[in-house]
């Protein structure tokens, strides 16, 4: 091309977009790249690795070449195909991976290094020495890319919509539209989708299509969603929409949405997605001038735009005349007709009176400059012709879009009078017309025969995948399409490969002497194109990411302002900061008041269950490990639940309320698993069993009250004796009532109070204000932390990680001999009491002892274990930890390193017994 | 996404339910530990028609028996967990 190309001047081009910073006009329903070429704008993009110019080479989504940035800000969606972006007054484009500008790009030198990024480089890199690939990252990092990510926050709102259908037609193309209309009339619901803005698809390129056809459409009952695209085609009829309310980059109306993305479950699908048009295989096959033959049609017809004066096409069949035509209806001069076929057909003999046609004809290769195509060599019989023209139109045949028959798990058939796979048998309601199932014009196998220059003859161009490198994967033995697929980056690209597909098979299958079908083809992946990752998130962002959960008292503990730690959905305090304290400062003045005085936390995100029935205690002797069944009323007992590989998956407590109703407790991490689980063992594995269970988590609100006052402030807010250790009472406090349990995870003499939820505010006010009254604070999650670290409690997900036994914590007695627990049987198999377990320990030091650091012996020495949770000392100077250790209860006494090279710190550490503080229980013992 | 027919609650998507595992798998407290190990980590994963319990978590919260075909995932039948016909 050289110079504006729109038929009869640029007259209606109301539009104002800028591209690369200059100023043009467009016309309204102009694609970007339609508004380019009416510019006269020829080159708009880098290629992905060598950085060769690049035009436009289609005018639809299947556009492997034109990949724009198109915005600014939040609003910037790199790597849009400039076919698939309407202007609007104000669009922004960029040219991509281009540096210092289009123009001058400093990476085409890789242009010349092309022989050293041929197939495998990367991959060829990983071996040897290592610095090599090293050496090498930096540089491939910079130079291969696409357009960056924006880093700004996405301005815009996304919304998720559901919708149900007897019948889902993809493609408002002849066919689509034909289907819809007949289907209409049966009364059922239909809905049509078409990713284009308007309705008629192939019939477009022939200036065939009628405005009113959309609105027969609608007349007819059909709901039709234009600019939308079938992104994916899962299970059962069910179908991702992308439907675009405004184009990349553009504001959307206030209160709109700038994408929808729909959840379509449809009782039948039809897909009328049409067929792509496939390029030649020649040397500068790449370059800006190159194009299409259906694509130059729809520019002439649809968007006015001629993109070229002298024009050569190269073809294998009919369709390429009809571009033809268009093209000197449109002033355009056809310069030559390059057929392949030796015989011409009766369309091609019928254009001879008007055009200078040749058989048995092949592009070579192209001549041009940076911008412009310049010449064009051909092979013709023996002869080699070099024909002038700034135009190269290609076709090499259609290829049916099966993407989404392919997505929904649908066979693929060769043909081989199409050379292409039509779709085969599916299991869905997935059925494919018009050219989508091979409705298309037959050509002759392609000619697989040496290409003059492989290196520069394209078959991925979005990729940069040479001719050359497919036969290099075949030379170093990668024989499944799968392998060559990943070894050369064919059809990984943003376009998966639409226009390129058939290319590398009949490369692929040349080289090795086979057939197509034999060859193979793999498998489609949604999305059909790129999906943002705003339109997948819709309304699941920022604040709505995930839900949050409130304690029953949140707005307690807002009053005292606390350090929140999110866990899970739940948000908990982690630390109350007193004016000018830091979080560490906080915790420790905390954990020092429960050791001294008194405190009170808020537990209530535990799991709480209530199990009832005359089998209560036979149900919790099948999911606890200890023993449950000798339990009195009014007492409670430490547990452990295995899971069936034996290893411990929770731990918590349980308490006899009344002779056939328990109270159970465990961890907030694992309160959704229990519940399944509970509801596994109770239905599943003992279904005969006469018992309830009811998830009390949310229902119950818990404070701990804990201290050495513990036992007198609540003697005083309840007007009677608090139980003793490990028993329970019901009281009223603070005129409510309240269920006490005695248990101590502090060390502490310690009560936790259950109340309803809803009316646990007044019991907080009144414990707190009581101990303060001693000196006592309300302590967070920090605080806790460190008591129960001094006491050895492990906790699920730190310790008890998933690989570990009741035995490795030293508490393989409480496990019943008898089983009959989940998990008993697997607790017998010879390794889990092998030497050589990592078994809970204790560690020591006068500094601080690095969380998640490895324990060696030394530099260098193999690991043999790991600091799971480390807290500076409550009462006393120097540091305690838990960790992890190889045959760690033997071993009491040495020292080891604990060793953190993520954060460069080193500790020697002495193996101690887990229990720092209290071993026998004095405190809280009655 | 799959749709579940359940026997309770009807036509549903698949997001509503939690799949726990196939039949084949399931392990109770009665069973030897040969027979518990065998059933945990030597699995049949036919590629064909198979039983997998399920449960309706976000609905009844009923668990299902589904027979499922492992590579087109279609669903042959959906009943309701019977202990005396299913284990």
């Amino acid at each position: 091309m050289s110079g504006p190309a729109r038929i009869g001047g640029n007259g209606g081009a109301s539009l104002r977009f800028t591209f690369d910073g200059v100023e043009y006009r467009a016309r309204p329903g102009d694609t970007l790249a339609a508004a380019l070429l009416a510019n006269g704008i020829g080159r708009v993009a880098r290629s992905f690795k060598y950085h060769r110019p690049r035009g436009i080479m289609a005018a639809g989504v299947e556009e492997p070449n034109a990949l724009v940035t198109v915005g600014t800000g939040g609003r910037t969606e790199p790597n849009t195909r400039a076919t698939d972006v309407f202007v609007y007054d104000g669009l922004i484009a960029h040219s991509q991976n281009r540096w210092p500008s289009l123009a001058f790009d400093v990476g085409a030198i890789n242009g010349l290094l092309a022989p050293f990024l041929a197939a495998g480089f990367y991959y060829k890199t990983f071996f040897g020495p290592p610095k090599r690939w090293m050496f090498y990252e930096k540089f491939i990092r910079k130079a291969a890319g696409l357009g960056p990510a924006p880093t700004a926050a996405d301005p815009d709102h996304y919304e998720h919509r559901s919708a149900f259908c007897d019948l889902l037609i993809v493609g408002a193309g002849p066919t689509g539209i034909a289907a819809a209309l007949a289907a209409a009339q049966s009364g059922e619901r239909i809905i049509l989708v078409e990713q284009d803005r308007v309705v008629g698809g192939s019939a477009l390129a022939d200036g065939a299509s009628s405005p009113d056809d959309a609105e027969e459409l609608r007349k007819a009952g059909v709901r039709l969603l234009t600019r939308t695209t079938a992104s994916g085609l899962w299970d059962d009829g069910f179908v991702t929409l992308a439907e675009r309310l405004t184009e990349p980059g553009q504001s959307p109306p206030p209160g709109h949405p700038a994408q929808r993305l729909w959840h379509v479950r449809a009782e039948r699908i039809l897909l009328a997605t049409g067929a792509f048009e496939r390029p030649l295989t020649f040397a500068g096959n790449d370059r800006p001038g190159v194009m299409l033959s259906q694509a130059v049609r729809t520019y002439i017809h649809r968007f006015g735009v001629l993109p070229g004066s002298c024009v050569v096409i190269a073809t294998n069949n009919d369709d390429a005349y009809a571009t033809a035509d268009a093209i000197a209806e449109a002033g355009g001069k056809v310069a030559a007709i390059l057929d392949e076929r030796a015989e011409l057909s009766a369309i091609a003999r019928a254009a001879k009176a008007r055009f200078q046609i040749h058989t048995n004809a092949l592009p070579l290769s192209t001549k041009g400059d940076a911008h412009h195509l310049k010449s064009i060599e051909a092979d013709i019989w023996t002869e080699r012709i070099t024909f002038d023209a700034d135009l190269l139109v290609v076709s090499g045949g259609f290829t049916p879009a099966v993407h989404l028959h392919s997505q929904a798990g649908g066979a693929l058939d060769w043909r081989a009078d199409l050379q292409a796979f039509v779709p085969g048998a599916s299991h869905q309601a997935v059925t494919s017309i018009g050219s989508a199932a091979g409705e298309i014009e037959p050509i002759a196998p392609p000619l697989t025969g040496p290409l003059a220059h492989p290196k520069s003859s394209f078959i991925d161009f979005q990729n940069d995948v040479t001719a050359a490198d497919i036969d290099l994967a075949w030379r170093e033995g990668y024989r499944s399409v799968e392998h060559v697929k990943r070894y050369t980056t064919l059809g990984m690209a943003t376009d998966q490969g639409k226009t390129s597909n058939m290319a590398a098979l009949a490369r692929l299958a040349g080289a090795a002497g086979v057939d197509i079908p034999q060859v193979g083809l793999t498998r489609f992946r949604a999305p059909f194109t790129p999906l943002t990752l705003a339109a997948m998130a819709g309304p699941d962002a920022g604040g709505h990411v995930a839900p949050s959960r409130r304690l029953a008292l949140h707005d307690r503990h807002m009053k005292l302002d606390p350090l929140w730690l999110p866990l899970g959905y739940w948000h908990r305090p982690r630390a109350y900061p007193l004016a000018g304290e830091n979080l560490v400062q906080a915790a420790r003045r905390e954990a020092h008041a429960v050791r001294t005085a008194a405190g009170i936390v808020d537990v209530s995100t535990l799991a709480k269950f209530i199990v009832a029935g005359p089998d209560a205690a036979a149900f919790l002797e099948l999911v606890c490990a200890t023993g449950i069944a000798k339990l009195a009323v009014g007492r409670g007992r430490y547990t452990i639940m295995l899971r069936e590989d034996g290893m411990v998956m929770d731990d918590g407590t349980v308490w006899r309320l009344a002779e056939t109703r328990y109270l159970v407790t465990s961890s907030t991490g694992g309160a959704d698993g229990m519940e399944a689980h509970l509801s596994y063992a109770r239905h599943v594995l003992a279904p005969t069993l006469h018992v309830s269970i009811i998830p009390q988590q949310e229902q119950l609100a818990g404070i701990a009250l804990a201290g050495p006052f513990a036992t007198e402030i609540l003697a005083e807010l309840i007007g009677a004796a608090p139980p003793a250790h490990m028993g329970l009472i019901n009281a009223t406090l603070a005129s409510v009532p309240v269920l006490i349990l005695a248990a101590s995870y502090s060390g502490e003499r310690s009560f936790e109070v259950y109340a309803p939820g809803f009316e646990a505010g007044p019991v907080w006010d009144a414990l707190e204000a009581a101990v303060r009254a001693r000196g006592g604070y309300a302590y967070g999650l920090e605080a806790l932390d460190s008591l129960r670290i001094e006491k050895g409690h492990v906790v699920i997900g730190a310790e008890a990680d998933g690989r570990t036994t009741a035995d490795d914590f030293g508490m393989g007695r409480m496990q019943r001999k008898a089983g009959g627990f989940i998990g008993a049987q697997a607790l017998l198999r010879p390794a889990l009491s092998a030497p050589g377990r990592m078994q809970l320990v204790g560690v020591e030091a006068a500094e601080p002892i690095p969380e998640g650091a490895m324990l060696i012996a030394r530099d260098g020495a193999p690991v043999e274990g790991h600091v799971t949770s480390a807290t500076a000392r409550v009462l006393g100077d120097g540091s305690v930890a838990l960790a992890l250790l190889v045959n760690g209860r033997e071993r009491i006494g040495e020292t080891i390193l604990a060793s953190s090279p993520t954060r460069g710190r080193q500790v020697r550490v002495t193996i101690t017994d887990p229990v720092f503080y209290d071993p026998d229980g004095a405190r809280y013992r009655d | 996404m799959m749709r579940i027919d359940c026997p309770h609650c009807g036509q549903r998507a698949q997001a509503e339910f939690t799949y726990e595992r196939t039949l084949d798998s399931v392990v109770t407290v009665e069973m030897v530990a040969d027979e518990a190990m065998r059933r945990l980590y030597e699995r049949a994963n036919p590629r064909g028609l198979d039983d997998e319990l399920w449960r309706h978590s976000f609905g009844c919260r009923q668990w299902l028996v589904l027979r499922r075909h492992r590579t087109t995932h279609a669903i042959e039948a959906v009943v309701s967990f019977d202990p005396t016909v299913h284990v």
